[in-house]
């Protein structure tokens, strides 16, 4: 449209759009262009850490230079060495690589604490969805189940699984995934009842827009956002929960290693070990791993609005 | 506001109801009879069928629910499969560790993390208060061994300060010598509560200080220190009793990982060894006394969001 014609029309007592044969619909922005993501400074530094960690995870048994339960040196065995050729980060309690079971580690505790988290999303948000468009008695019962898991602390509800069933990876996954579940339930019921009802969904609905297109197209980019963020966090309260079950010596079982269990069989280092890197080695990973992802979707949820952040 | 009180009294006795259930199924879904794993592959059947009628495991699953939950509210919580004593005498004998624990920290964390938000709030994106926000998120999501250990390295064996294992005994001391009996643990606590803390009573402030009275109150000349406590802090006290509230029930997950870490005997050492020994009678008795703390906590948290909250008392 030309601009001296929309000038003529600003005249007029009621501002009229020029009608134009040459816009059609197709061109219409139904929403507002899309601002493009960058991550800042802390949160490329997120980035490189969690990749990091999850190239080690994958890539475990190939890059680690001794077995998870291989010790370095077998004709000179001592507990807690210190960092030397052959073993970079030392020994640990029972005279294995620390670095080897390090690696290990890192596939073990990001792989449960990924499938469990996964495991929580499509409980949580099958079940939330689900309670939101089903009638309101349903949704009652769910969520007041729902209210008395979340109302007791986690780790209790791990103490007792474990004490009844055992403790074993699938179990722990399973677990973390049914409790954290709860967690991603509230805000699926949340987001959906609120998306349901907005006017742009109504919209499409009047428009004649079938169920699967209103969820992909209307639904879905606005849940989006928030899942994905909320998905970063229950990762690190799941990473947390898992190192401390297993902390607790009710999670991975050895001679398996994950970080919370190396933690745990180590804790004599601090007394009387040469070096303290066996406690305080996968302690770390475990912090800079959850920072890291903290660090991803601080960026992301200042994209998306902002408000998830301050879920923490 | 009083028949409110009495909704959410009720509906917090149906969450106890509730907790109470899952904590009895959960023990009950044990593969295998406790009977057997108490008394091993040896047993005879006469023996078992004994011991299943000595714990009452012979009666139908809600008349052993009705008779443990009556037991568990007049003080019975039955005897300990493990070591043969009633559980309210082991829980006797350790209670004071982690009661101790949890109320020192309490009684120091507490304060102190609330000036520290309160301060930040003042003054939102100085530098102090960047500082503080950067280093109590790396705290949230960092473990609480991960705490543990710095401060050991940093106090025990950087300074000299106090021991990295809790040793002897609590008998006849004093506030001050058990501060210092506990104090890494205690100092451990208080970090681990003050990262919440900080984040969320500065959270509750800057929210009041957001408010348009506040606004009011800067544009017709009223002082910083007099707003900050004579038109926010009032207004404010209600979030951050139920912030203070929400932490004391963390504290109920933290002291589970931190009495293991420092090796002292405590109810949470005697809930895991429970787990390990599978000593259901145990957990289940300690479980609800664990769960009804933290759901009473967070009773007073509701409460204080209710007394505090116009908006929430009278809802649309």
């Amino acid at each position: 449209m030309s601009k001296s014609k929309s000038k003529n029309k600003l005249t007029q007592e009621h501002f009229v759009a020029p009608y134009d044969d040459s816009v059609s619909f197709d061109e219409l922005p139904d929403a507002p262009p899309r601002s493009k993501f960058r991550f800042s400074f802390t949160g490329w530094l997120g980035l490189i850490i969690v990749c990091f960690w999850v190239t080690v995870a994958i890539t475990g048994p190939f890059i680690a230079p001794y077995g998870e339960n291989d010790l370095p040196f077998p004709d000179a065995y001592s507990e807690f060495q210190v960092p030397q050729p052959g073993a970079w980060l030392g020994t640990d309690v029972t005279d294995r690589d620390i670095l080897s079971r390090l690696i290990y580690g890192a596939g073990r505790t990001i792989g449960i604490a990924f499938l469990a988290t996964t495991l929580a999303y499509i409980i949580g948000v099958i079940l939330g969805i689900g309670a939101a468009i089903s009638n309101p008695k349903v949704d009652m019962v769910i969520s007041r189940i729902n209210d008395a898991i979340l109302s007791l602390p986690t780790i209790m509800l791990g103490l007792v699984v474990v004490a009844a069933i055992g403790s074993s990876i699938p179990v722990l996954i399973c677990t973390a995934g049914v409790i954290y579940a709860s967690v991603v339930f509230r805000l699926a019921r949340a987001l959906g009842q609120e998306i349901m009802v907005m006017d742009f969904v109504e919209a499409a609905r009047v428009r004649g827009e079938g169920l699967w297109w209103v969820i992909t197209k209307e639904i879905w980019p606005n849940a989006a956002m928030p899942l994905m963020t909320d998905f970063g966090l229950r990762l690190i309260y799941v990473i947390l929960f898992v190192s401390s079950l297993s902390f607790l010596g009710l999670g991975v079982q050895p001679p398996q290693a994950d970080w919370g269990s190396m933690v745990r069989e180590n804790l004599g280092a601090l007394q009387y070990g040469t070096s303290i890197i066996p406690v305080i080695a996968p302690a770390i990973a475990i912090a800079t791993l959850t920072v890291g992802i903290n660090l991803i979707v601080d960026d992301v949820s200042a994209y998306s609005g902002g408000k998830l952040s301050k879920r923490l | 506001m009083l028949s409110l009180i009495i909704k959410r009294l009720g509906i917090g006795l149906i969450t106890v109801i509730a907790v109470s259930l899952i904590i009895f199924l959960g023990t009950k879904i044990l593969p295998g009879d406790a009977a057997q794993i108490r008394l091993g592959q040896q047993a005879t059947a006469e023996n078992i069928a004994a011991f299943r009628a000595r714990l009452g495991l012979d009666q139908p699953y809600y008349m052993q629910y009705l008779s443990w939950l009556f037991g568990f509210f007049t003080g019975d919580m039955g005897t300990s499969l493990a070591s043969d004593k009633p559980i309210t005498e082991l829980i006797y004998d350790r209670y004071e560790n982690t009661l101790y624990v949890s109320s020192l920290t309490a009684l120091i964390g507490v304060p102190i993390s609330l000036a520290l938000g309160i301060f930040a709030a003042m003054f939102p994106g100085s530098l102090y208060d960047r500082f503080l926000t950067m280093i109590s998120v790396s705290l949230v999501a960092s473990p609480e061994f991960l705490t543990a250990t710095i401060l050991v390295l940093i106090f025990v064996f950087g300074i000299g300060w106090g021991n990295a294992v809790v040793v002897g005994s609590i008998e006849g001391k004093g506030f001050f010598e058990l501060y210092r009996h506990f104090a890494m643990p205690i100092t451990t606590l208080c970090f681990v509560i003050a990262s919440q803390l900080i984040r969320m009573s500065r959270a509750a402030v800057l929210n009041v200080m957001n408010s348009p009275y506040i606004e009011m109150a800067i544009l017709k000349g009223v002082p910083r220190k007099r707003i900050i406590f004579r038109h926010a802090l009032l207004n404010a006290i209600g979030p951050i009793v139920n912030v203070v509230a929400l932490n004391l029930a963390y504290l109920v997950t933290g002291v589970i990982v931190v009495e293991v870490y420092f090796g002292y005997p405590g109810l949470a050492t005697l809930i895991v060894q429970g787990v390990q020994t599978r000593d259901f009678v145990l957990i289940q008795g300690l479980g609800m006394l664990f769960c009804l703390t933290y759901v009473i906590l967070m009773l007073i948290a509701d409460i204080a969001a209710f007394a505090s909250n116009a908006r929430l008392r009278h809802p649309k």
